[in-house]
């Protein structure tokens, strides 16, 4: 397999194409211009590729959501401000069953914040972002090669739930190059019924997120809940780091755990046995998995590039069972290994 | 020997319009219908729905249609289109999704000359929602979020959309309507063909807006209405061709 030395935005970029993304649409936010400059550049190499530059990320989302209900696959991508912008389009795919990856390069916030590396916007994935009751599938990967891997799969979850998926890493992931492998894009499968191209001689097709009568408003949502829980039962992935004789366990995703996976390096060199618990999926968040760890191991420390939002997933998750402390640098500051490692050492030192 | 020269067109289904008696929708709607029905293009239309009254368009066209978020149309329609290059997309839009909350998804479509048709229905208010205040709402009109009538100062003016997306490059034809008599519901059906001709032969953005009548949220009958259309409303918004390069000298497309 060739390797390629690429910047995150552009592995995006290659995989999304690589996995037949054909439609992109995109409106210009740093940190992720390289990822829109990309698709400009080599969507019109891809046979039927499409790379419009919308006049608003509010257009970008409702332009993949016509792409996707005319079944080309599709993406789009932003930074926080914009994410904030396409959430009305997002909570439309969401109801309406659309399929789609939404890639989030977070950055500094709230407001217009910075440009800088950040994790403050896991609420807002995770939680649905737009209004009313719905998820979507966010992937938060750690490395290069792990965004080309999971913007692939973004693409086969997208079509397999019919539901928007999310890619939210941060301006660090974006900016760095890392080389990468490729692999096989799985051939597409996805049902031409859910496709509008005009009803032919046969009976036509509505799709819609208006349902006005509220029994069956309610059976959507439900139907919406039952596929959410059918995706947190088979979709939830994570990885654990040096955890077998831990004795206190860092959780990170995305750029934390890599920082964190240096302040391990440093801290087992002092003889303190840290681990590393790094949810791959943020939603669903690897919530049992998690709660499995609490009978082995009773201190635990979220480490976060923020004020502390995962931490109220870890504490759901641990339920009470293990000691949680919190370590976050929100607003675009980015903390060095040696900084997580002395903040750890003190927590390390005091435990149990 | 009897021979049938009014029938329900194909591409409305069976069901009966919710619209208020009076209401402009229903003729638009029939107009639609009956152009889809004569140019044979029923299997290959996709219809955009907006937000608004119309939102149930779905329900009465008999064509693949998907609903847009509020103002989102012409955006979702350039979607479906680009991918569907051989295939009739329309949007469907109120003064508010249009010229409001919409504009820039407007005016941005009309640009770019995405190759759709943009059918645009002008009733001076918001409809669904009550009867507020409409980007379209002629100055002293009273709304219910302008009880003492449209104030310039205040409120802005109305916003004339056919001569605002005319001036845009990107559009080729721009007509303005209405459905207030048989004549000019003639007229307006004679547009919308032009339109979709426009479209069928790759020529770029197409527009068609119609002052039509919303009795309910007017507080008028459905007569006095008509009238007012044609006695005030098109005096602010005239009637007539705003851009038509439709014409076989324009016919090197600007379309994708």
């Amino acid at each position: 397999m060739n390797k390629f030395l690429m910047s995150g935005n552009s592995i995006i970029g290659e995989a999304a194409i690589r996995a037949g993304c054909r439609f992109y649409a995109g409106y210009p936010i740093t940190p992720q211009n390289e990822l829109t400059e990309y698709m400009a550049e080599h969507m019109r190499n891809a046979e039927g590729g499409i790379f419009i530059q919308s006049e608003s990320e509010i257009a970008a989302i409702n332009m993949i959501a016509g792409a996707s209900v005319a079944g080309a696959r599709v993406m789009t991508s932003s930074s926080g401000p914009g994410i904030s912008l396409k959430q009305e389009g997002i909570s439309s795919m969401a109801a309406c069953e659309l399929p789609g990856v939404i890639v989030n390069i977070m950055r500094g916030g709230p407001g217009l914040g910075n440009i800088r590396p950040s994790q403050g916007d896991y609420f807002q994935a995770t939680r649905g972002g737009g209004h009313g009751d719905y998820r979507t599938i966010v992937f938060g990967p750690a490395t290069c090669q792990e965004l080309a891997d999971l913007t692939m799969d973004a693409f086969d979850l997208a079509d397999k739930y019919r539901t928007p998926v999310m890619i939210l890493a941060d301006g660090m992931m974006g900016q760095m190059m890392e080389p990468v492998v490729f692999k096989k894009p799985k051939p597409r499968q996805y049902s031409n019924d859910f496709i509008l191209r005009g009803a032919g001689e046969g009976k036509s097709k509505f799709i819609h997120g208006l349902i006005l009568d509220a029994i069956d408003m309610e059976e959507h949502n439900w139907k919406l809940a039952r596929k959410y829980g059918v995706i947190t039962e088979n979709e939830t992935r994570h990885e654990e780091h040096k955890i077998d004789d831990a004795d206190l366990t860092i959780v990170a995703y995305g750029t934390a755990a890599r920082i964190a996976k240096g302040a391990i390096k440093r801290l087992r060199e002092h003889n303190r046995k840290v681990g590393l618990f790094r949810p791959i999926t943020l939603w669903p968040f690897p919530e049992l998995q998690l709660r499995a760890l609490s009978q082995k191991i009773k201190n635990f420390l979220v480490f976060e590039m923020s004020t502390g939002q995962m931490l109220e997933d870890v504490r759901l998750a641990l339920q009470g069972y293990a000691t949680v402390w919190f370590h976050g640098r929100p607003g675009g500051a980015v903390p060095t290994p040696a900084e997580l490692a002395n903040v750890v050492a003190r927590y390390y030192d005091k435990k149990d | 020997m009897t021979k049938t020269i009014f029938k329900r067109p194909k591409s409305l289904k069976e069901n009966i319009f919710h619209y208020c008696p009076g209401c402009g929708h229903s003729i638009a709607h029939r107009l639609i219908a009956e152009i889809i029905d004569e140019m044979e293009i029923r299997g290959v239309t996709i219809g955009v729905p907006p937000a608004g009254c119309a939102v149930l368009a779905y329900n009465y066209f008999d064509v693949d249609m998907i609903e847009a978020p509020h103002g989102r149309g012409p955006a979702m329609a350039s979607g479906i289109k680009r991918v569907l290059l051989d295939r009739f997309v329309f949007s469907y839009q109120g003064d508010g999704d249009l010229a409001a909350i919409g504009i820039a998804e407007s005016f941005h479509a009309a640009n770019r000359g995405e190759n759709i048709t943009v059918i645009f229905i002008n009733n001076a208010v918001y409809g669904m929602t009550g009867g507020q205040m409409a980007p379209t709402t002629m100055l002293e009109q009273r709304t219910t979020t302008t009880p003492s009538g449209r104030h310039k100062i205040l409120d802005g003016y109305p916003v004339k959309v056919c001569e605002l997306l005319s001036n845009l490059k990107g559009v080729t034809y721009a007509q303005r309507c209405s459905v207030t008599s048989p004549l000019n519901i003639n007229k307006t059906k004679k547009a919308i063909r032009k339109a979709f001709q426009c479209q069928r032969d790759k020529l770029g953005f197409s527009l068609v807006e119609i002052l039509s009548p919303c009795p309910t949220n007017w507080k008028m009958n459905p007569i006095e209405s008509c009238k007012w259309i044609d006695n005030v409303m098109s005096k602010e918004f005239p009637l007539g061709v705003f851009k038509d390069n439709t014409a076989p000298a324009h016919k090197e497309a600007e379309a994708v």
